[in-house]
């Protein structure tokens, strides 16, 4: 790292470093459960592996006695060469930051059970159902383990190795049918049904198979009975999934007394592609286009957060220049990312598209810069292992690149944070919709594993830039939003504390832009060819600009394809506290609720 | 007072109405605020006011060089009374290799004794498929497949329109200039700078044997990273 970076600022805010409490809680958690956890001695592994029966125990022990209070990501993977299902947690420490305390789990392939961990941490809930349905794996104690991304009718676990997809050709691109004796063919027209679905063998359906009405409110238990003394009865009612409010393809089975919400389950898998299934056939540079169509409002971070975690598996250096590339672009998409979240949070609240129009107005120059950088304005493919694709452009429309950045961060971003402020944050509406409404405390947004804003706004404040930071964030001078009353008001009040946060960002890094102008920014290695030097996993995280994103992975020596591929996505972890927030409260803020946490579809569904 | 945030708001909205026709007023006696190219740059730019709409399709912003949709194959000028430029391609099969949803078919050409030809004798891209990610031409080697800026590529039919062939892909490298002349001269520099230092290494492979050619090889590192600056693409 050159001279360029700043000095830390002698008063002040002083970056926050952590010393790891990792090591402390391994040795503490040996001592305790000696018999039955172990070290995880896989090269290029680490963590602990803890016997099946006792992974309750240890998970109450790290959140009750070692502070590790935070279980961020539940995912599981299948060693099929080792006949074993493995169940992989990663928890955190909120108060202490640092990096996760990895746990495993590992238990027979042919009837993997494990028990289960949402009882201990609510959070773990739909992560769960992730992995039964995804990997088939069964967690004991769950109450409510049903499929949560496939239909329910769906046939087999497709992340399973074994599980093959109708219109497979081999386990890993590049495939052999595309060169040298290349003959196109449509996918779709191979299957044997003409269209993408598989059907169980001997299956014949006669249509008496499955109870359309029954099964899609399967979860849904609530008794008849009602308010006393009135002759009304509890309805369950469809939100969604066409539902302008949902923004995108969702679906909110509501139980309702009245007006007033008793229960609420989301249902979700519309859009639905396995992204991780696709992620473990391609190879490692080829995800990265796919990492954009997850949060598809936020690509740029997404890139971000898996090429530091390939960078983590294959120990790439970033040249200067990059890094501060990297943090342009990633704190121009959280902006970005909230101004289209207030957009349309007001927009759920009744100010119909007028303050949307505005934020538009700016967002669309962010994307400007996106296109005439990347080449695309929101599918930008930008990043890459040891750097970023290309150099900043010349120009953005008829600007040079420097003066429009100037004018976008010094003029155009604070004036419209400014003008929103004008426009609603005392508009008696908003208030009037948004205090008390939805409310989560600190202690539900940590049990339920909320990240992001959602966190932040009841009072917690927990954000990987500062707690765990990568890039240079360290070296950067910013402070952490935080609100506390932890409802939808506080919500739009901490994404403008994080877009003025991120200027504040922006305007440390524009200097280090026009000193590094003309560096390397990419390391030499070729890419399209990459095969991984060791063996290991890997976890690449980021603060996204709807919560904690995560990546992991594990790679084989030489391997050109990642083994196991996952995503923590923020915006689907953080709908499991929507029933908490929702409850007792009317349809109409529902809404409104839905608008706060600000969900992505793409990357709910995956 | 209550009401007086939603006054507030009201105010801020005014602003933007006004701002508006003012601009449409300044731009009255400059060829107009819309169906104007010029005033289409400042609008959309960090100096544009009021609110704006750029109504396509009679109006349509102008895309950056990097901008990049559909790939093309890039071929030789036409001759007259030729069908086909030569391709640039030599069918190494590097961007069917990258290409992240395997949307590129390739079928290298064979010469008569039924050794590679390089040279593909079929090239096919499923555009329904392609994402635009534009790796193909990042990595391509020889510069022969390029993205296109043409992104009006809705038609009524997609089983039969939208698999493009050698045919439909294949555009001549003027076209290439004319969509992205600054990267097309960077290419053509670095072309250039590569073929010199190959004859320079041939000759010094004739006179004195292979000594380890350090020159070179840093000359090569120095051309690595241009193009890693994105000087040359
Ligand atoms: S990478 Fe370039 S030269 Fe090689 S097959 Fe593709 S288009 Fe042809
Ligand atoms: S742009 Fe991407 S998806 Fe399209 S052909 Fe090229 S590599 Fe394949």
């Amino acid at each position: 790292m050159s001279d360029t970076i700043l000095e830390a600022p002698a008063t002040g805010d002083q970056p926050v470093v952590f010393d790891n409490p990792v090591d402390e809680v391994t040795a503490a958690l040996k001592e305790r459960f000696t018999e039955f956890v172990a070290d995880d001695t896989r090269p290029g592994y680490g963590g602990l592996v803890v016997s099946a029966d006792k992974i309750v125990e240890v998970a109450e022990a790290l959140r009750d006695d070692l502070g590790f209070n935070y279980l961020s990501s539940v995912t599981g993977v299948d060693l099929i060469e080792e006949d074993k299902m493995e169940v992989v947690y990663h928890a955190y420490s909120i108060d202490k930051g640092g990096d996760a305390m990895v746990l495993k789990v590992q238990v027979d392939r042919d009837n993997p059970v494990v028990p289960s961990l949402t009882p201990t941490y609510p959070g773990a809930d739909f992560q769960e159902r992730e992995a039964w349905d995804l990997l088939g794996i069964r967690f004991e104690g769950h109450p409510d383990l049903r499929r949560i991304l496939t239909w329910d009718g769906f046939h087999g676990h497709p992340l399973r190795k074994d599980w093959k997809e109708p219109f497979f050709e081999e386990e890993a691109k590049p495939f052999g049918s595309r060169w040298p004796a290349g003959e196109v063919f449509r996918a779709e027209e191979k299957n044997v049904y003409g269209k993408n679905v598989q059907y169980p063998e001997g299956w014949a359906p006669s249509g008496a198979e499955y109870e359309a009405e029954t099964d899609s409110y399967a979860g849904i238990t609530y008794s008849r009975e009602s308010t006393p003394g009135l002759k009304t009865e509890k309805v369950t009612v469809n939100m969604g999934p066409q539902h302008p409010s949902t923004h995108g393809v969702f679906r909110m089975a509501l139980t309702l007394d009245g007006e007033t919400i008793v229960g609420l389950k989301p249902v979700m898998g519309y859009l639905h592609r396995n992204h991780e299934k696709i992620g473990e056939r391609n190879t490692f540079i080829q995800n990265i286009p796919y990492t954009d169509r997850l949060d598809y409002i936020s690509s740029m971070s997404n890139n971000l957060g898996y090429v530091l975690g390939v960078e983590k598996l294959m120990e790439a250096e970033v040249p200067e220049r990059a890094e501060w590339i990297r943090i342009l672009m990633a704190e121009l998409t959280r902006i970005s990312n909230h101004l289209w979240a207030l957009g349309f949070l007001l927009n759920d609240m009744g100010a119909l598209q007028t303050p949307m129009i505005y934020y538009y107005i700016e967002r669309e120059l962010i994307l400007d810069l996106f296109e005439a950088t990347a080449g695309s304005r929101m599918m930008c493919n930008y990043m890459r292992f040891g750097g970023v694709a290309y150099d900043l452009p010349d120009q953005v429309r008829d600007q040079p690149v420097m003066d429009f950045l100037h004018d976008l961060v010094y003029d155009r971003l604070p004036r419209v944070l400014h003008q929103g402020d004008e426009l609603v944050t005392g508009n008696e509406i908003v208030r009037a919709r948004g205090i008390g409404y939805g409310y989560l405390s600190a202690e539900d947004a940590i049990a339920f594993s909320a990240a992001g804003p959602l966190l932040r706004a009841s009072g917690v404040p927990y954000d990987v830039r500062r707690a765990n930071p990568y890039s240079y964030y360290e070296h950067l001078d910013f402070d952490v939003a935080v609100r506390y009353n932890g409802d939808i008001y506080d919500r739009y009040l901490i994404r403008i504390d994080e877009m003025q946060q991120s200027l504040r960002i922006l305007e440390q890094v524009l200097p280090h832009l026009k000193a590094t102008e003309g560096a390397s920014i990419i390391g030499s290695k070729p890419q399209y060819a990459l095969r991984m030097p060791n063996a290991g996993e890997a976890y690449g995280r980021v603060e996204n600009p709807k919560g904690e994103l995560g990546y992991y992975m594990t790679a084989k020596r030489r391997s050109a394809n990642p083994e196991r591929y996952h995503v923590r996505a923020p915006s689907f972890i953080n709908l499991t506290a929507l029933e908490k927030m929702c409850m007792g409260h009317k349809v109409a803020d529902v809404v409104a609720i839905l608008g706060s946490i600000d969900i992505v579809l793409g990357e709910v569904d995956r | 007072m209550y009401g007086l945030g939603v006054l507030k708001g009201m105010a801020v909205t005014m602003k933007h109405f006004v701002a508006t026709y003012m601009d449409d007023i300044h731009w009255l006696s400059r060829g107009g605020r819309y169906y104007n190219d010029n005033a289409l740059q400042v609008r959309q730019s960090t100096k544009g006011k009021g609110v704006v709409t750029v109504f396509y399709p009679e109006e349509k912003l102008p895309v950056p060089e990097r901008f990049r949709f559909v790939p093309f194959l890039v071929t030789d000028e036409l001759e007259a009374g030729q069908q086909w430029g030569h391709d640039w391609c030599t069918s190494c099969g590097i961007c069917a290799k990258v290409c992240p949803p395997q949307c590129i078919w390739i079928e290298r050409g064979k010469q008569p004794n039924g050794r590679p030809k390089p040279e593909p004798e079929k090239f096919f891209i499923d555009i329904d498929i392609c994402m635009n990610c534009g790796l193909c031409a990042e990595f391509c080697p020889f510069d022969a497949i390029k993205m296109d800026h043409d992104y009006e590529l809705a038609s009524y039919d997609r089983t039969t329109a939208h698999i493009h062939d050698k045919e439909r892909l294949s555009k001549p490298i003027s076209y290439w200039r004319s969509i992205a002349p600054k990267r097309a001269d960077a290419e053509l520099a670095a072309r250039e700078f590569t073929q010199l230092s190959k004859s320079k290494k041939k000759s010094r492979g004739r006179d004195a044997g292979d000594e380890p050619e350090q020159e070179e090889r840093i000359e090569a590192a120095k051309l690595r990273q241009l193009q890693y600056q994105g000087v040359l693409y």
